[in-house]
């Protein structure tokens, strides 16, 4: 069996994945169209609820509730799932959720399997350790079938082909459905997927799927989508498999009055998403007549010890986040080399692998809070990618060449110098003097030196100017309305 | 399977070492009712302004919307039959009779197979409750509303929402549903659409693609 212990996406860092698409004019274009269509709407419909605050409150209060008391709402799930008739197994990583699902396949002897959308099923590499092992699973999503049959990977988790356009998507479809007449229009390529996929859900006897919630009282699980997929997956084959993340759990069913609110509202701009489907373990007369469910873990555990970034699992997977992000809206979601892109990816990618995967993650955001803003449940992704970069810092401090790197010796020089306003007065002095070998003809400085280089890489600095405002404040003559008084004063 | 069992022993264990302390379930009780709930939870629109917000929602999706009285539902029904042209009509058990004019070829859904269910040219059923600020309507198997994949594999949907059905809000649904959360459920909003290509939303990929309301006020 080829099962790899954690999936593997990432070969390169943010900055040099970033550089090369940045240069594809097309799909930049095709991204900036899509996270603008999704924003506006997003807008729109969440600024017709005057209580969207107070579900914003509610919904982090009952997904944070949830994570300080996991144990117990799982504990709690699997017992309800169980005598409702569902069977609960439990993954503690990629390899035992891959060899459990493969199981359940191989005992009904399946060849095909038929999939919902799933992230957590990319994150454990499920399809291609299906393919390894003989079994083609066949994605019904649209954008995932445009994905699988492009050999693409997503870039979005609401949207997964949004950097490719209606012509890149009709190539795709042309090609790999034989359909050498097909339109171009977006309901010509709807109705070519509908096509081909009726018969498969017809005749696909196990679907594996992910899920949105679980509820913990009476062992439901909610399902949220728009193209009936889903309901198809859910509802025609005898098997149903759903590979679903320890963090998804809601402890009421009735707590799902938040959240079918704020996911559809932040997802894709609409009142409600075309589809929910909530069920209960195994209903006679009723879809599948075997229903699995794997809890996966794979290092989300561990992240519940860490006080301030317990906030992470929280999230919903709604990629608002993504979608009003500067960095990813120039970049788009492949630069990031992770399941999970845009910001909620950058905090969510490096704690699943330990901080040993993505580590450049953290720094690919200029902090400006917005995903902080429009985030249904309330994480504050900024506050974590500064918390992440943190330990990144004392990690490398912690090695040889990160302690006597250039890096780490500037900015401990840095601190050194800026607790103390004489050092730093004298630092500006000397910096004055020193800039002079810098300074260009034009009176700005167009190349740093060294690892400061990177600053001047795409703008010019201004030189320190002859006086300081700290000069200028010291000699300025205390005046008698405001009675300003010198001040020396060290913050050692 | 003593390796499941090993894993959700050790799964939990480190849950619980990361959480440190943990509560007795009264504890976890009384901190899951101090969780802060001031948003909307009962409507505030008159019947007829509920009964308008719903139909401009649903239109909004595309869906056909009329109203009817109660008398009138099977007049209804086989004038909507006619004007889609659809004649072989899958029903679920527990559809009132009177619903059902004369002339049209109904088949009670119990008995298909998936294959003949596609065959049918539509699906007509009832509902458990509908939501007007969404749009949204909410089938369970339960009688009229019939197995999910009832109102899933067949192209048309006409379904029958009665005003008292009708809901303002989202909590107002799920207060009706919480009584009978163990029954298979469906929310629906509008025909099955996708907006993967380009953002633009297209009608019907999976699902029905076409979705007709009949109102009864």
């Amino acid at each position: 069996m080829t099962t790899q212990e954690q999936a593997h996406w990432s070969d390169r860092d943010f900055p040099e994945a970033a550089k090369e698409l940045l240069q594809d004019s097309q799909i930049r274009s095709n991204v900036r169209h899509a996270t603008n269509v999704i924003q506006a709407k997003r807008n729109n419909v969440v600024g017709e609820l005057s209580d969207w605050q107070q579900l914003r409150d509610a919904g982090a209060a009952i997904r944070a509730h949830s994570l300080a008391h996991l144990h117990f709402y799982l504990a709690q799930f699997e017992e309800a799932c169980t005598r409702a008739g569902g069977q609960v197994h439990w993954a503690r990583d990629s390899a035992e959720a891959n060899r459990i699902i493969l199981g359940l396949i191989q005992k009904h002897d399946a060849k095909e399997v038929i999939k919902i959308k799933t992230m957590t099923s990319e994150e454990i590499g499920l399809n291609q350790n299906l393919e390894a092992n003989g079994i083609h699973p066949i994605e019904t999503d649209l954008a995932e079938l445009i994905i699988q049959l492009g050999h693409d990977k997503p870039s979005h988790f609401v949207v997964p082909a949004l950097h490719k356009n209606r012509q890149e998507v009709r190539e795709i479809f042309k090609r790999e459905m034989n359909l050498p007449d097909l339109g171009e229009r977006p309901e010509d390529l709807a109705s070519a997927a509908r096509t081909y996929l009726r018969e498969k859900y017809l005749r696909v006897k196990v679907a594996v799927s992910g899920a949105n919630f679980l509820i913990a009282e009476n062992g439901a699980v909610c399902i949220v989508e728009s193209e009936g997929n889903g309901r198809m997956c859910l509802t025609l084959p005898d098997v149903l498999i759903s590979l679903v993340g320890i963090e998804k759990v809601l402890p009421k069913y009735r707590d799902m009055e938040v959240f079918l609110q704020t996911l559809p509202r932040s997802a894709t701009g609409e009142r409600m998403n075309p589809y929910n489907s909530i069920w209960t373990g195994v209903h006679e007369g009723d879809g599948p007549k075997e229903f699995h469910v794997v809890l996966l873990d794979n290092r989300r555990s561990p992240i519940l010890g860490d006080a301030e970034s317990r906030q992470t699992l929280q999230c919903i997977r709604c990629a608002a986040c993504l979608n009003v992000c500067p960095v990813y809206h120039q970049t788009g979601g492949h630069a990031y080399e992770s399941v999970y892109a845009g910001p909620i990816g950058a905090i969510l990618t490096p704690q699943l692998h330990s901080m040993t995967e993505g580590r450049s993650l953290p720094y690919a955001s200029s902090l400006c809070g917005a995903c902080y803003e429009v985030c249904p449940v309330k994480i504050n992704i900024p506050e974590v990618l500064i918390h992440l970069r943190g330990k990144i810092v004392e990690e490398d401090q912690k090695t040889f060449s990160g302690k006597f790197g250039m890096w780490n010796m500037g900015m401990q020089a840095a601190a050194f110098l800026f607790a103390s306003s004489s050092r730093l007065s004298l630092a500006q002095h000397l910096g004055q003097i020193g800039q002079k070998l810098v300074v260009s003809q034009n009176g700005v400085i167009e190349r740093l030196p060294s690892m400061l280089s990177g600053w001047t890489q795409t703008r010019d600095l201004m030189p320190l100017p002859d006086q300081t405002f700290r000069d200028w404040w010291a000699q300025r003559k205390p005046s008698a309305d405001h009675g300003i008084v010198k001040e020396e004063s060290d913050v050692e | 399977m003593s390796n499941s069992s090993d894993a959700r022993t050790a799964i939990l264990n480190s849950i619980r070492s990361a959480l440190g302390r943990s509560m007795d379930a009264s504890g976890i009780a009384a901190e899951y009712d101090a969780i802060p709930r001031a948003y909307k939870r009962e409507g505030t629109l008159g019947r007829d302004a509920l009964m308008d917000l719903f139909a401009h929602r649903l239109a909004e999706y595309d869906a056909g919307v009329t109203r009817c009285s109660v008398e009138k539902i099977s007049e209804e029904i086989a004038r909507i039959l006619e004007a889609r042209g659809r004649r072989k009509i899958a029903i679920p058990g527990g559809l009132p009779d009177g619903w059902l004019p004369k002339g049209l070829d109904f088949e009670v859904g119990t008995h298909f197979d998936d294959y003949q269910l596609d065959r049918m040219d539509g699906v007509l059923t009832g509902c458990t409750v509908a939501i007007a600020a969404t749009g949204s309507i909410v089938l369970q198997n339960a009688a009229a509303q019939g197995p999910r994949i009832l109102s899933l594999v067949p192209d048309y949907h006409l379904c029958v929402v009665f005003a008292e059905q009708v809901v303002e809000t989202v909590p107002e649904s799920f207060a009706q549903l919480d009584g009978m959360s163990a029954l298979p459920t469906t929310f629906f909003s509008g025909p099955s659409a996708t907006a993967d290509i380009e953002m633009t939303r297209i009608k019907g990929v999976h699902g029905p693609r076409f979705l007709d309301v009949v109102l009864v006020v």
